[in-house]
């Protein structure tokens, strides 16, 4: 072996690499450095034999996938008690028990946040055209029994027994002109004492006792059979301003709500329905 | 020219190196008056380290009767009479204030008594260098020993050592533990092998710190691990005790034979014995040092050497500044304890000791917390009304089963309502359980009319009313509205 020549400005040793001029020094990965990677080297041949990292191939300790369902069945055992009780209840049961309220609440709350809140909000809060839970009118009724059919079944879904209800589209389909639709608007609006201009309001009245009545009521108190939301109150769906409903009527938007029947448990819904109840909007 | 460069960055490269590489201390045995105070703190604060976690202090039923205790499974410390929730931390805050000033207050007067006599780190660094010292002998033994070869005396010598280390690590590290279980069952439990794994891995952590700390790390952890050297400076002034070498006796040092005249020549015999005891391995001639510790060790060593001498003592010793220089001129000392920087400490550690003791004694039973919903921040109701929603924490702090009445001040036109319980309001006081020694959670709403304008933001009080004691607890929060 020959000596290595010694570059003479560090007094480091060269590879004996030149390029141009240039020569390579040789320094050494740190001797520490270098003993914690065969540490590691070490280490990873011995965790193999406790964990493989190969599908399929068992090894001596669980997989951290394995020790994960362990800890859910764990965890899923500690609310065992809770969960039958849920399942063996109804939801006005649930919400009179203390601590299948409490545990309702809490489950129905990450169910909430992981399937509704996209649409209703955390919280419920709502959003234009999407129905506000939080509030004290309900579109398909605010009841437990309502709450969990509409959750079960759905609004102008797929589902055979769906919620479902149409508005005529009054301009759309000119079965109202323009002028009728605005004096109507007006008029739905004085119903909640917002009308801009009272004269088209007065004429609107019997525009609306022939075409609107059937389904949002005498005044305009809504149909909950029907979904018909109550136009006499301070909740606007799509909005209050004399625009936004003339809209509505010229060419009705209706919203969508998918069945949760099949896509969660009944004990999921259960704990939905309780957590909804406790928004602000539960009726007895 | 090319090579004067190259020497010079040789040179540069050389001068930049900020890493000293620690020089081992060998610290020799010395005995007087300052190592007797020493072991007596020794003794006195390891005896409060070990008796204070057995003292029992009764608390009634389902509460843990350890008079001493921190309890983190259950979230709650107990000093004596004191029982501490999460929610109270900042008693904690105060007593580590206390701690602070404490300090301050003494090193002011007295210099860095803490580091040299109560500090854990120099406590139990004594405990191992007793050790040591037993089994590889005094100073010049264990630096022959370190020096020779491998033999089978080092080995046992070494070995024996360090299982006395862990065994005192354990004792004495490891029993911080006691503070955090209760001691009477863990104590058991530890020897049997039946505590749990947290137990185990904790009292592994505290004996391997210790041992670490006390066994290796030693002058170290001061010097370079500790801030409180670092600023405990700012607290110096002139009249702050110091260990000091009196150079105005001492110089110019120099080897002295029997019988000859002390005349022109310091009594400094130069004989690096307080060089030698040092824990710090520093020289105190060299003046005032962040290594020193204030532990005294050196002055023990110096008298002792003086008394050889049949001179007077106190070549080293704890001295002021301002008495150094009166000494050195052989004017009377001067005392100055009360200065406005004592006068500070003692004034602001006061008025916290005041206020802890007006905390404590005001300390409520019971507790409030009050959230505002976010979302929605507020609900338009069919007929205009606004709502807003509020989670309530009650925290019931007694060991009994309460009954709260909630209330609100300041928001006199709304309604109460509470979420599980819409039957049972009576004119907007809602009645609220809790269960012994937990925090009970509702949910509550209130709605103001329509006719009344709400303001974008408007702060009010609730009021929870322990109903049977009447002990009352208040929480502000706000009404939103469009």
């Amino acid at each position: 072996m020959t000596t290595p020549k010694k570059d003479e400005l560090t007094g480091v040793a060269t590879t004996g690499h030149e390029w141009d001029g240039l020569t390579e020094l040789n320094n050494p990965l740190p001797r520490w450095w270098l003993y914690v990677l065969y540490a590691t080297i070490v280490f990873g041949v011995i965790y193999a034999f406790f964990v493989p990292p190969i599908p399929g191939v068992e090894g001596i300790l669980p997989t951290t996938r394995q020790a994960l369902s362990e800890r859910v069945a764990e965890a899923r055992e500690g609310q065992a008690t809770f969960l039958t009780g849920i399942e063996n209840s109804d939801a006005a049961q649930i919400r009179a028990d203390g601590e299948l309220f409490a545990f309702a609440t809490a489950g129905g709350a990450a169910s909430f946040a992981e399937n509704c809140a996209p649409c209703h909000g955390a919280g419920g809060a709502g959003a234009p055209g999407y129905p506000s839970l939080a509030d004290d009118v309900w579109l398909w009724g605010g009841t437990l029994g309502d709450i969990e059919a509409t959750i079960i079944h759905g609004v102008r879904s797929d589902d055979p027994d769906t919620r479902y209800s149409e508005m005529l589209a009054f301009g759309r389909d000119g079965i109202l002109t323009g002028a009728q639709i605005g004096d109507v608007a007006n008029y739905v609006l004085s119903l909640s004492g917002k009308a801009p201009d009272a004269q088209a309001a007065a004429a609107g009245k019997e525009i609306f006792a022939e075409n609107c009545t059937s389904c949002h009521g005498e005044n305009g108190e809504g149909m909950q059979e029907l979904g018909a939301p109550a136009l006499d109150d301070a909740i606007w769906l799509y909005g209050g301003t004399l625009a936004d409903v003339e809209t509505q009527i010229t060419n009705p938007k209706h919203g969508v709500m998918p069945a949760w029947g099949g896509r969660l448990d009944e004990t999921t819904i259960k704990m939905l329905t309780v957590y909804v109840s406790t928004l602000g909007g539960y009726e007895e | 020219m090319a090579d004067v460069y190259a020497d010079q960055e040789a040179q540069s490269r050389k001068e930049q190196s900020l890493y000293a590489s620690r020089v081992k201390v060998y610290p020799k045995k010395v005995w007087g008056q300052i190592r007797k105070l020493k072991w007596a703190s020794l003794i006195v604060l390891l005896g409060i380290y070990y008796i204070a976690p057995w003292l029992r202090w009764d608390r009634g039923p389902n509460a843990p009767d350890q008079a001493f205790l921190i309890d983190m499974p259950h979230r709650r410390a107990y000093f004596l009479w004191i029982e501490i929730w999460p929610q109270e931390v900042y008693f904690l805050v105060g007593l580590l204030l206390l701690g602070a000033l404490g300090m301050f207050f003494v090193t002011s007067l007295f210099g860095r008594i803490w580091c040299g006599y109560t500090c854990p780190q120099t406590v139990w660094t004594d405990l191992f260098m007793w050790v040591e010292r037993l089994i590889e002998g005094d100073r010049n033994q264990r630096i022959r020993l370190d020096k020779a070869g491998f033999s089978l005396d080092k080995l046992w010598r070494k070995s024996a050592k360090h299982a006395a280390w862990v065994v005192i690590a354990i004792l004495t590290g490891g029993a911080w533990i006691m503070y955090f279980n209760d001691a009477p069952t863990v104590v058991p439990a530890i020897l049997t092998g039946t505590a749990g794994i947290k137990v185990y891995g904790f009292l592994f952590l505290f004996t391997a710190t210790t041992y670490l700390l006390a066994g290796w790390a030693r002058e170290q952890v001061c010097i370079y691990m500790c801030p409180w050297p670092r600023f405990q400076s700012a607290m110096y002034d002139e009249d702050t005790l110091a260990v000091t070498y009196r150079d105005w006796r001492g110089e110019p040092r120099g080897k002295h034979k029997k019988g000859e005249s002390w005349e022109n020549r310091g009594h400094c015999v130069d004989c690096r014995a307080c060089v030698a005891v040092c824990p710090m391995g520093i020289d105190i001639r060299d003046g005032m040092q962040l290594e020193c510790i204030g532990c005294g060790l050196c002055i023990d060593a110096c008298n002792n050497i003086m008394d050889n001498l049949d001179l007077p003592r106190g070549l080293v010793g704890y001295d002021s500044q301002r008495n150094q220089d009166l000494r050195a001129t052989g004017k009377p000392l001067h005392f100055h304890f009360i200065r406005p920087r004592t006068i500070v400490y003692a004034v602001i550690f006061a008025i916290i000791c005041g206020l802890m003791a007006w905390g404590l004694l005001s300390r409520s039973t019971v507790e409030v917390n009050v959230l505002h919903d976010r979302n929605p921040v507020y609900v338009t109701l069919s007929d205009g009304s606004i709502r807003n929603g509020y989670t309530i924490r009650v925290l019931n702090k007694t060991r009994q089963e309460k009954v709260y009445k909630l209330s609100f001040d300041g928001l006199g036109y709304a309604t109460m309502s509470v979420v599980g319980q819409e039957d049972s309001m009576a004119e907007n006081i809602a009645r609220l359980t809790a269960a012994p020694n937990m925090v009970a959670t509702y949910h509550v709403f209130l709605t103001v009319p329509p006719e009344l304008e709400v303001e974008e933001s408007h702060s009010f009080d609730f009021t929870l009313t322990d109903r049977d004691t009447g002990a009352i607890a208040h929480h502000e929060t706000i009404f939103r509205g469009p």
